[in-house]
């Protein structure tokens, strides 16, 4: 008789029974709901849940659950015909709420408040759309020097500084060009009081004088990194804006953000809302300038800017800005006298410039232009100038007359309801801090998800059948141990996968399936080694001792060669890849743990703790 | 039940020349395949526009090659995916186009002279993310061997590692040697598998391996041979197992599967069966060629103490 350390046995009935409840959650399945999320982005309350809940049971639409989870209102129906009647009712009652349709787990509420959740499903599961965006972090510091050249050129205007130009090579030197040399000291003595940090050049010699400024190397890098981030939150803003439910807004290397969006059918609708570039500028019209000379030549004057409205008409807009979109904090659609229109909130610093704007020019009128910056493929036609592959439009969409002084709340009409809706929630994500293009796509449509979830589900369950008929009939007793050691692997690894929130993707079910196959190699080891003990004439106790001692160095061996490719894998993977990377990583850990001491556990309390044990049960013949 | 109720004692390294031969046969005729006809890779790796989609009926790959020919685009690649009615169409990226606008250009082209399609799976990926794909997977074949090649380094001695490694190489060319002859598109799963077999075929080869070790240990007066014989007879039993046991649940994923998965399960199919011979015939009989005999084996501290002697 051998004994067995009590503790060991303990380990293994909590190990197991932990293992169980978390992963539990994944046999419930899924249900179609919906979920609300504030428009006003204040947390969903207690209150507001029964007010909703009691909306749609007055209506007699059977809400099957309810819950916060975040600062959203999660409802789960039945079906989904509930769920589109649910959505009329909850749209119908007012623009309280942003509506989207999702699938949640059907796990009971005490799981869900004791945080388990199934495992995460991958895209290529559940279906929605990914994309890879590569950031243009060359332009991102173009933008900066475009920014820097009106600055300096205010700066010189106020100083009263007479100068030819401000010019920036777009890589990233700003030139600026004076009529006087002397003026160099007294510019150079400016820009070193904005911002000491900066290289300066001056150049005396000639007729006028110049001052170079250059960005050093870390501030292009700063730039570009800054750019990335910005572009990340503000992707982040508008995943968030169009009603996604979890969704990933990630950096992936050095210049690169992917975004996950589960659930999204059509990628062309977030694409547009991801990719755009729109924003708004205010500027003051021009009154001076001869419009119909500057349209034949193309050519504005001194200080001016040639626009053109929607409708064609040439004006001449003045080169300042008043405000432009990175000012605004908040915006809304809404109708105006009937007419669509766009609500801005300016921050503090645009609220003053359109006050003082406003105060000194009451009765002139005012231009909004609208841009928007595409990339456009060669040969693609562009309506506005062209840099290369990017497009750039400018439209004025409406000139008013300013009638009063107003500074942070105001409404711009001349768009269309739809676009009023888009450009709204354009201004309100944030605008992008430097061009964006797509370097990789895919979408997976919900049916394909749901017939790989099938394939992969039948694979895994005939994989596991068949070799327990295999096991069960070449080891007998042992064999069925072997077999629910498999089991409780399998239980353990999706434990484990639940708990980590690793996205499982087809290649991670593959993954599953192959480590039923090699994760009974441990138990065929020992098993070997133990029927090679009793061939040679030791005492089935002995035996059993001596097979999981002796089989111990090889397991552990030929594990470690595995989790070595499994961790490579996982370091170079993207993607579904590296979902099976995780799984046969942390199948190779939870098949050492169940094949060694899990099985041992159960051959113990089976036929080890026996006074008399005369044969074991492992194969005929034994 | 049972494969071997005696102990064998089959002469496995008597034949191993008969052996080497048939591997540098298969290993140059999988480079062969590879320099003559290349491998297919799939957009993963070269970049490109991939749409799959589900007719309503069993679907006319002419008709469709046709659809799209007429809207410009001869160069698609049209083939069916799994069943009739599934069809999967490729094309490479071209510089300068928009690959998402042609995604959607194709299905609508596909469209007009079949309205009911079902657009399942679209994927774009652009040349310069493909060469990375392509790039990073070599990357990745290249630190999976040189870890193993460590770590086989210090459990094992050189000779043994040596046999280890060719072994462990020589089942990824026979796999992509697989791929090029077939003109099987190989795409990023496929990659894994090869990685998961690498690592496969040497959990094979390391079980004999420490069954050799153990042997020369305890058969003091065996010659070489009769021990690397003996370990991979006992050894056998197990190898069988374990290889069924595996093989029976790639072969589920194979049939059951799907299409999406053709590539990788293929892999991992050829890659245990290589996998398995490799690690006797070309691991262990290496080994054996390279003289290895019972004084490898032996700790190998005793230089280190003699060193430490010298005044």
């Amino acid at each position: 008789m051998h004994s067995y350390p009590a503790w060991k046995i303990w380990l293994v009935v909590i190990v197991l029974l932990v293992g169980t409840v978390l992963a539990l959650p994944n046999v419930f399945g899924e249900a179609p709901a919906l979920q609300l999320s504030r428009n006003d982005r204040t947390a969903v309350t207690e209150t507001q849940l029964q007010q909703v809940v009691g909306t749609l049971q007055a209506k007699g639409v059977a809400v099957d659950g309810s819950y916060v989870e975040g600062d959203r209102l999660v409802l789960r129906f039945d079906d989904v015909g509930t769920r589109l009647q649910a959505r009329d009712v909850v749209q119908s009652a007012g623009n309280e709420y942003l509506v989207a349709l999702s699938d949640v787990p059907r796990t009971p509420g005490w799981m869900r408040k004791l945080g388990l959740k199934p495992m995460s499903l991958g895209l290529d599961l559940r279906g929605g759309v990914y994309f890879m965006y590569e950031v243009d972090a060359k332009g991102a510091v173009k933008q900066l020097l475009t920014s820097m050249e009106s600055d300096y050129r205010t700066l010189l205007r106020k100083e009263r500084i007479p100068f030819i130009g401000v010019t920036s090579d777009g890589v990233d030197t700003v030139k600026i060009s004076l009529r006087s040399g002397e003026d160099a000291q007294q510019v150079t003595n400016l820009l070193r009081k904005q911002d000491p940090n900066l290289v300066l050049n001056t150049d005396t010699l000639g007729e006028g004088g110049a001052v170079t400024v250059q960005l050093s190397p870390t501030q292009v890098k700063q730039r570009q990194d800054f750019a990335i981030q910005q572009n990340i939150t503000t992707l982040r803003n508008r995943v968030d804006e169009l009603g996604v439910t979890e969704p990933i807004v990630a950096r992936q290397g050095i210049d690169r953000i992917v975004v996950q969006l589960p659930g999204v059918q059509d990628p062309n609708e977030a694409l547009r809302v991801l990719g755009a570039t729109a924003t708004l500028e205010f500027r003051l019209v021009d009154p001076d300038g001869d419009v119909a000379l500057a349209d034949r030549t193309k050519r504005a004057p001194l200080g001016s800017k040639l626009y053109y409205s929607r409708e064609g008409q040439p004006v001449l807009l003045k080169r300042e800005i008043i405000v432009s979109g990175e000012q605004l904090t908040d915006a809304s659609s809404g109708f105006s006298q009937g007419e669509p229109s766009v609500n801005v909130t300016l921050d503090a610093r645009g609220a003053s410039k359109m006050l003082e704007t406003t105060r000194q020019n009451l009765g002139r009128p005012m231009a909004v232009v609208f841009i928007e910056k595409k990339r456009v493929a060669e040969g693609q036609p562009c309506k506005g100038t062209r840099s290369g592959n990017e497009c750039t439009e400018e439209e004025v969409i409406n000139i008013a007359t300013i009638r009063g002084v107003f500074s942070s709340n105001f409404q711009i009409t001349g768009v269309m309801a739809n676009e009023a809706r888009e450009l709204a929630l354009l201004l309100r994500a944030g605008s992008l801090a430097a061009p964006l293009y797509i370097v990789e796509q895919r979408t997976v449509g919900p049916s394909l998800g749901a017939d790989n979830i099938a394939r992969g589900m039948q694979a895994l369950v005939i994989g596991m059948l068949v070799t327990f008929v295999f096991m069960a009939v070449y080891y007998l007793g042992f064999g069925m141990v072997a077999n629910v050691v498999l089991v409780t692997n399998v239980v353990l690894l999706a434990a484990l996968l639940s708990m980590l929130q690793a996205s499982l993707s087809l290649p991670g079910i593959a993954g599953i399936v192959l480590t039923v196959g090699m994760a009974v190699d441990a138990n065929i080891l020992i098993f070997e080694r133990i029927r090679e003990e009793l061939r040679n004439g030791v005492s089935p106790h002995a035996a059993i001792g001596a097979g999981y001692e002796k089989a111990f160095s090889s397991i552990a061996d030929a594990n470690v060669t595995t989790l070595i490719a499994g961790i490579v894998l996982f370091t170079f993977g993207t993607g579904p890849v590296r979902g099976f990377a995780v799984v046969l990583s942390l199948g190779i850990i939870t098949s050492m743990f169940t094949a060694l001491v899990v099985s041992r556990v159960l051959i113990y309390l089976l036929w080890d703790r026996k006074r008399k044990l005369e044969r074991l049960s492992i194969g005929m013949g034994y | 039940m049972e494969f071997f109720r005696k102990k064998t004692s089959y002469p496995f390294m008597a034949r191993r020349r008969a052996w080497y031969v048939v591997s540098a046969l298969v290993i140059l005729g999988s480079l062969a395949a590879l320099g003559i006809r290349g491998i297919n890779f799939g957009i993963d790796f070269t970049g490109g526009v991939v749409l799959e989609m589900n007719f309503p009926q069993p679907a006319n790959l002419e008709q469709v090659r046709g659809s799209l020919e007429k809207a410009g685009f001869g160069n698609a690649v049209v083939q069916s995916f799994g069943t009739s009615r599934d069809v999967l169409v490729r094309m490479l990226p071209e510089e300068g186009v928009d690959n998402n606008a042609l995604g959607n250009k194709v299905l609508a082209a596909i469209r007009t002279d079949n309205p009911g399609v079902e657009l399942r799976r679209t994927e774009v990926v652009g040349g310069q993310v493909g060469s990375e794909l392509a790039e990073k997977g070599a990357l990745a074949v290249l630190f999976t061997f040189f870890f193993i090649l460590l770590y086989v380094w210090m459990r094992f001695q050189w000779k043994l590692g040596v046999g280890a490694i060719l072994a462990a190489l020589h089942d990824p060319i026979v796999i992509l040697g697989f791929f090029a002859v077939t003109q099987m598109t190989f795409d990023l799963p496929a990659l894994a598998a090869i990685l998961a077999v690498i690592g496969y075929s040497l959990n094979d080869t390391v079980v004999v391996f420490d069954r050799i070790r153990e042997r020369f240990l305890s058969m003091r007066k065996g010659t070489p041979r009769e021990v690397m014989d003996a370990s991979i007879n006992e050894t056998l039993s197990r190898t069988i197992m374990t290889s069924s046991t595996t093989m029976l649940t790639v072969l589920a994923l194979l049939f059951f599967g799907g299409e999406i998965l053709r590539g990788f399960s293929t892999a991992l199919t050829i890659g245990i069966v290589v996998g398995t011979y490799s690690s006797i015939y070309i691991a262990s009989a290496l080994a054996l060629d390279l003289k290895l005999s019972a004084r490898d084996m032996l700790p190998v501290q005793k230089e280190k103490d003699a060193v430490d002697d010298m005044p």
